[in-house]
Parts: C-alpha cells; sequence; structure tokens
C-alpha cells in the first residue's frame, strides 16, 4: 500500500490543516507555540484586535455540544478579525438527512475559508479534508476542535504551551498524564505533543479499564498506582472524567474513583514541590480532582484557558499565512 | 457448444497437473485432457498461449445483495463481477433483508442466478429465524430449497443455549453449520483491532479475545455435537492455533479467511480509509503473517473475496459510522497470486485454496479439471497488469483499500458448464 500524502501539510511543509498533533514535526510545533507568545499579551487596546483573518470566514461546526472550546476559538477568530459563524449542527440539517459532507460542500459555497470542526466521531476532520483535496478546494482550512477520542490538536498545543511557560526546559521534565485515557482525545493529543517535544519522562496513571491497548507504545510508562505514579513528577495532567462511564462496567462509582484516582492535598505532595496541575476543563471536583488543588498554588487552569485563546490565534494565522 | 482451449498452461490443483495441453469441451463437460476425443470438431477455439488456464474459482462468501439492498448492488451486477473475476461458484452468506431464513426466498435467489447465467450460486441459509438468535430455521426445508450450509453472517449468536439445539438439530441430517467467531459482548461497538493502531487513532476495540473465545464455545460445541462446522474470516493467529487445536483432537473443521485479512493489517488504516472498516477487523501484522502461513500449510483450508459491496453514501462517513465491508470479487485472484507468489508457492499450491479446496468444504465435487467433470473454468493472463479503478471494478461496490493500486493477474474468459460467460473485452 502506498503511502497516503501527509493529510495536514502541503508540498512545502506548511500546514494546510491541524487535524492531529501526531505525525507533525517538531520544528511545526514551536512554530505555533512561537507564534502564540505575542497574542498573549492582550494588555494594549491594540493587540485585542489584529487583522491577520479580515475578510476571513470562520465557521465553527460543532456537531457536538461545547461551549467552552467554541467560545474560544471564537473569540481568537474575532481577535483576528474574522468573520465567525457559529453553526450548532447537534440541532441542525444532519437531524434533518443531511451528511457531513453535503454540510461541508454548502459551507464552501458559502465561501468558507476555515472550518473548524468538533465531531463525535473518530476522523470525522480527515473526512472533510480528504474531500476538500479529493475536490480541489484546498484554499479551505481544516481544524480538528475534538473527534471522538481521536484527537484535539488545539488543547495538546495549549497545555504544551503553559507546560514551555512555566518549565522551559521540556528534556528534563516528568509529566504524568491522569485519569480516562481510553477515552480522551485530549490524552491523545497531549500525548504525542509531549513526545513530539521530547519531554524527558511521560506516566500515564489509570485503572486498566480506562487505558487503550498497548497504551505504552504511545511512549508512556503506565502506572496503575497513583501515589507511586506522582512520585516526583513536574507536571501533572488531570483528564475529565464523563458521568457516564459510570453507566457501564468500566467504572464502580464517582467515590471509589476519586479514592484511588482523584488528585488530593496528599497525593500532590508525593510531585515535586513546584509542580504544576493542568485540567482540559470542564472540572468534576469531587471525582478526578479535589477543590483545594483545583483552587491551590499549583493549579495552572486558568491561565490555560487564556493560552488557549492564543495557540488557536496562532494556528488561524498560519493556516492563514499557508493560504492555498 | 464444443470449445477447444488450445496451448495454454493447464493447472488443475486437484490432480496436480501443471503443463501446456489442450482441453476439449462438449455437453458443458471437459471431454478430453491434451487429446481431443473421436470425431471431436470445436465450434471454437481460444486460443490461451501465454495464459494459463485452471479450474473456475470458488468463493466461500460474496455478498450479492439481494434481496434487500438492491441500491448497493444487484445479482446481476455482482454476478458479472463475479465472472470477471473468474469465480464460476460462490456461496453468499445470508445478510440480505429479509435473511434466508425461509425457502421462498432462496428459491427465488436460486432462480434469479440461474436465469441470469453467469456464476453458481449456492446460498447459506440463516440458522436462526431473521438472525435473531433466538429461533432455528426450517433447515431441511431450506436445504430443499437450495442452501449448502447455515450461518449468521456477520450476526452472533449470543445466547449458548440456541447455539447448541442449532448445532444438535443441523447434526441430526449432516448440515454444515458456517460461522464467523464472533463474541457477541465483545465485538459490540467496536470498529478496529485493538491494538496500536485503534488506540492512537482512538477508534474503539475488538479484542483478539472477541474472536478466541467465540472459537472455544463454537469449537466445543461442535465437538459435542458431532456438527460439519466451518469457521468463516479466521483474523487472528491465536485463532488459528485453537481451530488446528480442535481438529487434532478430532473435531471436523474446516475454517477460511478473507482476502484482506491475507494481504493487509490494521496499520493499512492509516488515515481512517474506510474501504479498512472489516468484520472481522482487520488485525495485526503478526496475526496477518500467521495467517498467510497457516493458508500455506493447508491449516487454513480455504481463501475467499468476503466480497461485501457497498454504497458510496454509506462508506463517505467518518470510520466508525461507515458501513463494513469490501468489494472484493475481482481482486481475489490478483491477490491470490500475490500471496502465492510472495510466499514461494507453485501455482497448483496457490489456487487450490481458491478452487478444489473451498469445493471440498462445499462438497459439491466442483474445483477440478478431470474428464468428465463440469466445464467451470478461468483462464487468466498471469502476467497483465491492471489498474484498480472504479472503471475497471465490474462490480458496482467500488469500495476497495486497492482503489488506484496495479495488481497483476488479470482473467481473459471465464467459461461455466461449457459455456463463455466472461470475455474480457478491453484488450
Amino acid at each position: 500500500m502506498p503511502i497516503s500524502e501527509h493529510p495536514q501539510l502541503d508540498r512545502d511543509g506548511r500546514l494546510r490543516h491541524l487535524l492531529s498533533i501526531e505525525g507533525l514535526p517538531r520544528e511545526v510545533l514551536v512554530r505555533i507555540l512561537d507564534a502564540a507568545e505575542p497574542f498573549t499579551d492582550t494588555g494594549s487596546p491594540d493587540s485585542r484586535k489584529l487583522p491577520l483573518l479580515r475578510g476571513k470566514s470562520v465557521f465553527n461546526l460543532f456537531f457536538e455540544n461545547s461551549t467552552r472550546t467554541r467560545t474560544t476559538f471564537e473569540i481568537a477568530a474575532k481577535r483576528l478579525s474574522a468573520d465567525v459563524i457559529n453553526l450548532n449542527v447537534a440541532a441542525s440539517s444532519t437531524n434533518k438527512g443531511e451528511t457531513l459532507l453535503d454540510t461541508v460542500d454548502n459551507l464552501c459555497a458559502m465561501h468558507a475559508d476555515m472550518l473548524v470542526v468538533r465531531h463525535a466521531a473518530s476522523g470525522a476532520p480527515h473526512l472533510i479534508a480528504q474531500h476538500l483535496s479529493a475536490t480541489r478546494r484546498d484554499q479551505v482550512h481544516v481544524i480538528n476542535a475534538g473527534d471522538g477520542r481521536h484527537a484535539h490538536p488545539t488543547q495538546g498545543l495549549l497545555d504544551l504551551y503553559t507546560i514551555r511557560h512555566y518549565k522551559r526546559d521540556l528534556s528534563r521534565l516528568c509529566v504524568a498524564i491522569v485519569g480516562d485515557v481510553l477515552h480522551s482525545r485530549v490524552a491523545r493529543s497531549q500525548i504525542h505533543a509531549l513526545n513530539i517535544l521530547g519531554v524527558g519522562e511521560l506516566r500515564v496513571i489509570a485503572p486498566k479499564t480506562l487505558l487503550p491497548a498497548e497504551v505504552e507504545r504511545m511512549g508512556v510508562r503506565v502506572f496503575h498506582d497513583m501515589r507511586a505514579g506522582l512520585a516526583g513528577v513536574d507536571v501533572i495532567m488531570m483528564l475529565r472524567l464523563q458521568n457516564e462511564r459510570m453507566a457501564g462496567a468500566l467504572l464502580p462509582s464517582a467515590q471509589e474513583y476519586f479514592k484511588f484516582f482523584g488528585l488530593t492535598q496528599d497525593k500532590l505532595e508525593l510531585a515535586r514541590p513546584d509542580a504544576i496541575v493542568l485540567h482540559p476543563g470542564p472540572m468534576n471536583r469531587g471525582v478526578e480532582i479535589d477543590s483545594a488543588v483545583a483552587d491551590g498554588p499549583h493549579a495552572v487552569i486558568l491561565p490555560q484557558v487564556t493560552f488557549g485563546i492564543a495557540v488557536r490565534m496562532a494556528v488561524m494565522s498560519l493556516l492563514a499565512a499557508a493560504g492555498a | 457448444m464444443k470449445i477447444h482451449i488450445s496451448g495454454g498452461r493447464v493447472v488443475d490443483p486437484a490432480s496436480g497437473l501443471d503443463e501446456q495441453c489442450d482441453l476439449f469441451i462438449a455437453a458443458g463437460r471437459i471431454a478430453g485432457l491434451s487429446t481431443a476425443p473421436d470425431g471431436y470438431v470445436a465450434d471454437r477455439t481460444i486460443d490461451a498461449r501465454g495464459r494459463i488456464v485452471c479450474p473456475g474459482l470458488i468463493d466461500l462468501s460474496a455478498r450479492l445483495r439481494e434481496p434487500g439492498y438492491e441500491y448497493r448492488a444487484t445479482l446481476e451486477s455482482e454476478l458479472a463481477a463475479a465472472v470477471a473475476g473468474g469465480v464460476t461458484t460462490l456461496a453468499c452468506p445470508p445478510d440480505t433483508d429479509p435473511p434466508l431464513d425461509e425457502p421462498g426466498l432462496v428459491e427465488m435467489l436460486k432462480y434469479r442466478a440461474r436465469s441470469l447465467n453467469f456464476a453458481n450460486v449456492l446460498p447459506v441459509g440463516a440458522l436462526t429465524l431473521g438472525l435473531a438468535g433466538a429461533r432455528i430455521t426450517e433447515m431441511g426445508e431450506l436445504s430443499e430449497a437450495g442452501c449448502v450450509a447455515f450461518g449468521q453472517g456477520v450476526v452472533p449468536v449470543a445466547d449458548t443455549a440456541v447455539l447448541l439445539r442449532a448445532m444438535e438439530y443441523a447434526a441430526t441430517f449432516d448440515y454444515a453449520v458456517w460461522l464467523q467467531p464472533l463474541e457477541a459482548f465483545l465485538v459490540r461497538g467496536g470498529v478496529a483491532h485493538d491494538g496500536e493502531v485503534a488506540t492512537r487513532l482512538g477508534l474503539a476495540g475488538i479484542p483478539t479475545l472477541a474472536e478466541t473465545l467465540a472459537l472455544d464455545s463454537l469449537l466445543s460445541l461442535a465437538r459435542a455435537t458431532g456438527v460439519r462446522l466451518h469457521v468463516c474470516r479466521v483474523s487472528s493467529g491465536a485463532g488459528l492455533d485453537r481451530i488446528e487445536a480442535a481438529r487434532a483432537a478430532g473435531v471436523k473443521v474446516t475454517c477460511d479467511v478473507a482476502v484482506h485479512h491475507l494481504m493487509l493489517s490494521d496499520e493499512n488504516i492509516a488515515h481512517f480509509d474506510p474501504n479498512c472498516h472489516l468484520v472481522p477487523p482487520l488485525r495485526s501484522l503478526a496475526d496477518r503473517d500467521a495467517l498467510r502461513q497457516g493458508l500455506a500449510d493447508g491449516r487454513i483450508t480455504a481463501l475467499c473475496s468476503d466480497h461485501t459491496p457497498v454504497d458510496d453514501d454509506a462508506k463517505q462517513l467518518p470510520f466508525a459510522e461507515a458501513e463494513a465491508g469490501a468489494s472484493a470479487l475481482e481482486l481475489l485472484l490478483p491477490l491470490a497470486l500475490l500471496w502465492g507468489a510472495e510466499l514461494g508457492l507453485s501455482l497448483c499450491q496457490t489456487l487450490a485454496r481458491v478452487s478444489c479446496d473451498p469445493g471440498r468444504v462445499l462438497g459439491a465435487g466442483v474445483g477440478h479439471l478431470s474428464v468428465g467433470a463440469a466445464a467451470d473454468l478461468c483462464i487468466f493472463d498471469p502476467h497483465e497488469s491492471w489498474l484498480v479503478c472504479r472503471d475497471t471494478l465490474v462490480s458496482q461496490g467500488k469500495n476497495t483499500p486497492y482503489l488506484g493500486q496495479t495488481l497483476t493477474g488479470r482473467v481473459c474468459h471465464t467459461l461455466r458448464a461449457g459455456q463463455v460467460v466472461f470475455e474480457r473485452q478491453d484488450r
């Protein structure tokens, strides 16, 4: 079988779509992070509105409910002077039988320049990108805002940005990802991002029921005992636990989950004294994280949100610069 | 019609014959090999120099989509694809809509297939009513209507008591039971092999356990009931080991592998290629290699296409939402040749797995070229390369992972019961 062309980069190695962190060269990730730096400075009125996407239409195409991610994409696009259109497709045409690709064709006919896509099925943004390529509409860019369990690349990037902001030299860091890795697109993007940038050690901590098969082959060390896994770490990345995970046979109860895998003050003390705690939000206090930790001095959860806007601005401006 | 096939390299895996010789057909049968019968005057001569003349291929699983899924494919389109691929006999699984669970449906299917006069269609009847896994079908009536075996398509029977009764009943009349080893609860929701690739792509996994646990049950039940069991679409090395152990212990069991599982692994899913969404899922490279070896040494009895035409609308969806299956009737021969060449097998050994060996599973006395046998033949050019694309595929199903690739080995003529049912025009 032939190796299919890189779905995210154009012939000159520039970013054409952002579908997944996986497979992106280190330079591309660093370029995005560097490009985000100036966007974090929103102190002066001038820097609140930049003309980089003036005249461009950004469509937020969300097939799954989301408030935070959609809002931050919207803010990012607006700060770049783009026209932003929000489509809540969960309550729209697909319920009337329109297919995903029909929806995309329609938005292209409305002269969309960028599609920010969230979808419940892994690979949906890839499908859209392949469709655009097959129909020679390379001027339209796709940004994956979360697909199934597969990827949430801007989240992975903003987490990377946050860690770089607080810790600088990644090669010396020990990072632990804690929680429902099995269902988490965030975890997958974090794992790729951290490994591409060469983090010193990457751990995942979860019960066996919440780890996907052969996860260690993604370049992580697996721990089932949270106390052992947190020993000496510099960065703790908590994952959100969806309430519906209690319905099946994956976990007995939120209480028991919290007992073994919730981040509490005493478990946090096993990490390095200057450890930081990240969470992609929205948090379930008392399920995966204790309020004392979430609101404590180690948490960088709110800065993550702010950095998220800068990183999304960086991604959009790089895509716009790549052009057709 | 008397047809003289001259100058070809005749390969008959059943007898081990592999030499350049002429073949004489009369009254639908092979009337002579090398030497013509007395007074033979051919109505037509087919020049087969530089080509291989072999038994028509026998495919143990090809979905024709009738009744119920005519928008995906029709008997006409798929039987034309079969003969274009050199297939003269095929078994079709019962997972149509409605399923093949009552004799009228089977008779209609047989009648329609006969009147089209392409490949010979042998329906596999439903083991349970509506494939629902609750009540057994009228196997006697279905058998009289033309069913060669009883199965469930890709729908597992979750209730072991039903499975036991169904096997006991089938064994009473020596009907063969063809089942795919799928553990009902472990396959639920899964779309890809539960390994590194599914983990990376965030696809819900189907563990190898789904196959081995199902096999443990099926093989124990087969041993207990004495039923003739054919395991369809083995997908893992561990599964194959289970089957081999049972056979060594005296269980009457045969098995087949689908051509995609012989050639591809989960890595071919690459960037979510929905044409690689199959049931069972494509498993690891190690599994694929075990299957390739198992087919070569005969632990796997037969190679089948598991042809499943799917319309574009049902495939142009995110991987998990896309309908499973791949179109393969026309790829069976070139891919079998590729496998044989890669393992250094003789043409006889390679072609056996798509002719006399599946013929033995069917017990229909098909798949060989001896004098007196039905003249079901495939004549192909082993060196001709062709591009797999929407235009070159006869099947209405264009859903194949091989789209855009060049394969070697192409059928020139297909004869069934002494009649030319396919002749390539674009030469």
